[in-house]
């Protein structure tokens, strides 16, 4: 993708508020077509990213490219993005049809085709028959697609949505989820969402940015940044898991030794350590196995200290002998009944485990 | 209650008494609606003031309406600029806000006399154009007022979608911002207008020989005794009151369901 010409640029964007820097200079590169997902807690400055795109902040400091134009300083209604809103705000005056029309009708355009276009997007969302309901007799998920509706149907180059399900129960969630990436084939219109639930995001986005105190973390697509996350917080954001602190002993060709509290552990070589260097080695609950100890355990041992079945898999809690917890969760098949406080050795395919740099900030 | 109403109940009762005399408004002596003719009788009756109150209150409304509606939006606008720069102009603007209500918290008296002293000042004759100054400056709290909390209740995001989607600044707020607030620019100026038909204390001060407002007029006749005229007038203006307020309840009540949203 990257030989490709980015349709939306951001170049060291910096944006503060009265008391706190919200936006720390950032760059972003989006390409047409894509489905970005910001992803971050709450107060990492997705909001005023998305805001910034829109141009319903300016920014401190920095530059917003549409197409290898500065449109930095271009108002909201100059800017060829719309945004959803994480409340819809939905005119509350207006019914559907004409909020849906609103853009159209400011953009001048003559009534035949408006109405034309707004049939068309009613049918789109699947809401044919609903154009002259008011906003308050529809359902969440109805705003939401009028929502939509309304700012697709100005054919934007960049959509912007803003945690637009937040609002909506786990069941619509997950139907609105397929709903809106199905809509963004459909639409052929580039999406910039923003959520901060992991999973929503890696369901949903080609790439996904993750955001940490005004900074993007590391910027990869759904599957890189669950196999390969680059620092702690991306890891520990991202998915259940387990992170093993230990000193690089010995590296070679592909695998490298690390001491673990005095218990070898091998791991796949990356080309940023050096002997000596503290790392930390992450290993997904899944991908975390363990079994009743009957001799020596190669890798590492432990003790049970409980685990909970829940049907499909079970979740189990083990301490090390230096006193860490690690999180195991696997398939029930072939499950065997341990009982807390037995021995158990631990092991996993060093493949699927990764080195991560620290980020100085861990989550305790 | 008893209180609040029982005197309303007797100028509503005896505005239709049948006694002509002196002693009209002690004793009942029969039903009557010859008060209510004489209310129109174009030489002694309120007609004329009822015009001029009517064109005071209308004018002031209007004025008051359009300032008092501005500034609400205005003052919203700003505060939700935050910036380290504005700070000062931040705080002189609450200050402006303070200041706007003055008109309500002081008394009438020293309004009037105030106004009065500025009209003098300005040499300006007294007379409609005064009435209208004057009614518009303590008309627009009122509306300020009732604007700016039905503003501060819309959701600041409705005014960016419709920037967003292609209107500009004025646009949006003709087609989105003032259609929500009309409600309340409405019940605001039914408050002023009221205050405005109403008024004694400051037309008193301002007023010139041809502008006697109603309430001027109804002082000026009460000073002989009260006459049965005044107390059909009472009631009729009672009647406009309970409508007034109906229509401002209606309004409140359409608002709320819309706030459900």
């Amino acid at each position: 993708m990257t030989d490709k010409q980015p349709l939306l640029s951001l170049r060291s964007l910096s944006k503060s508020y009265e008391t706190q820097e919200a936006l720390r200079g950032v760059d972003l590169d989006v390409y047409a077509g894509e489905f970005l997902t910001l992803l971050g807690p709450s107060g990492c400055g997705k909001t005023t990213t998305l805001r910034l795109i829109a141009g319903l902040e300016t920014p401190d400091g920095g530059e917003v490219y549409l197409e290898g134009k500065n449109i930095t300083n271009l108002p909201p209604e100059k800017r060829e993005v719309n945004t959803v809103f994480q409340n819809y705000a939905l005119f509350p005056h207006m019914n559907v049809q004409k909020n849906i029309a609103y853009g159209l009708r400011m953009r001048g355009v003559d009534k035949k085709t408006i109405d034309e276009k707004v049939n068309h997007m009613l049918s789109l969302v699947q809401l044919e028959g609903y154009g002259k309901r008011m906003p308050s007799q529809l359902s969440g998920g109805q705003r939401q697609r009028v929502a939509i509706a309304r700012s697709a149907v100005l054919e934007p180059k960049i959509l912007l949505l803003d945690e637009p399900l937040g609002a909506l129960d786990l069941q619509l969630r997950r139907q609105m989820q397929i709903e809106l990436k199905n809509m963004q084939k459909r639409l052929g219109i580039t999406f910039i969402y923003i959520t901060h639930d992991q999973e929503e995001a890696l369901n949903m986005s080609d790439r996904i940015a993750l955001m940490r105190e005004g900074k993007f973390v590391q910027i990869d697509t759904p599957h890189t940044l669950y196999e390969r996350p680059s620092t702690v917080f991306a890891a520990t954001f991202i998915g259940e898991t387990n992170l093993l602190k230990g000193v690089v002993s010995s590296i070679e060709e592909d695998e490298l030794m690390l001491d673990v509290d005095g218990a070898s552990v091998p791991a796949k070589t990356v080309d940023w350590v050096i002997p000596g260097q503290k790392v930390n080695l992450c290993i997904r609950a899944e991908r975390l196995h363990y079994s009743r100890k009957q001799k020596a355990c190669q890798t590492l041992s432990g003790v049970m200290r409980g685990s909970r079945y829940t049907g499909s898999v079970r979740t189990a809690i083990l301490e090390l002998t230096n006193g860490q917890t690690l999180i195991s969760r696997r398939t029930t098949e072939g499950d065997e009944d341990i009982a807390s406080g037995e021995p158990v050795c631990i092991w996993w395919d060093t493949d699927t485990a990764c080195l991560v740099r620290d980020d100085g900030e861990e989550q305790a | 209650m008893l209180l609040l109403y029982l005197p309303i109940l007797v100028v509503v009762v005896f505005s239709f008494n049948a006694n002509t005399t002196r002693t009209a408004t002690m004793t009942f002596t029969g039903f009557s609606l010859q008060w209510y003719k004489n209310l129109f009788d174009p030489i002694s009756g309120f007609g004329v003031h009822l015009v001029t109150s009517l064109e005071v209150a209308f004018w002031s409304v209007l004025f008051s309406c359009v300032m008092g509606t501005i500034g609400a939006v205005g003052l919203l606008h700003r505060k939700k600029q935050k910036s380290l720069s504005g700070r000062s102009l931040e705080r002189f603007i609450n200050f402006g806000e303070q200041a706007a209500m003055l008109p309500i918290m002081i008394p009438e008296l020293i309004m009037g006399i105030a106004l009065l002293a500025l009209f003098s000042f300005l040499r300006l004759p007294m007379g409609k154009i005064t009435l209208v100054i004057a009614h518009t400056s303590f008309c627009i709290p009122y509306i300020l007022i009732t604007v700016k909390s039905r503003l501060s209740t819309l959701d600041p995001s409705i005014e960016e979608a419709a920037r967003d989607l292609g209107a500009s600044p004025i646009r949006a707020f003709l087609t989105v911002t003032l259609p929500l607030a009309a409600p309340a620019v409405l019940s605001g100026c039914l408050l002023a207008f009221a205050m405005s038909m109403d008024d004694f204390v400051i037309s008193f001060f301002v007023n010139g020989a041809e502008t006697t407002t109603l309430p001027l007029k109804v002082y000026s006749s009460v000073k002989v005794g009260v006459t049965p005229q005044v107390n059909a007038l009472c009631t009729v203006m009672l009647g406009a009151a309970f409508l007034l307020v109906a229509m401002g309840q209606l309004l409140s009540s359409a608002r709320g369901k819309e706030k459900k949203i």
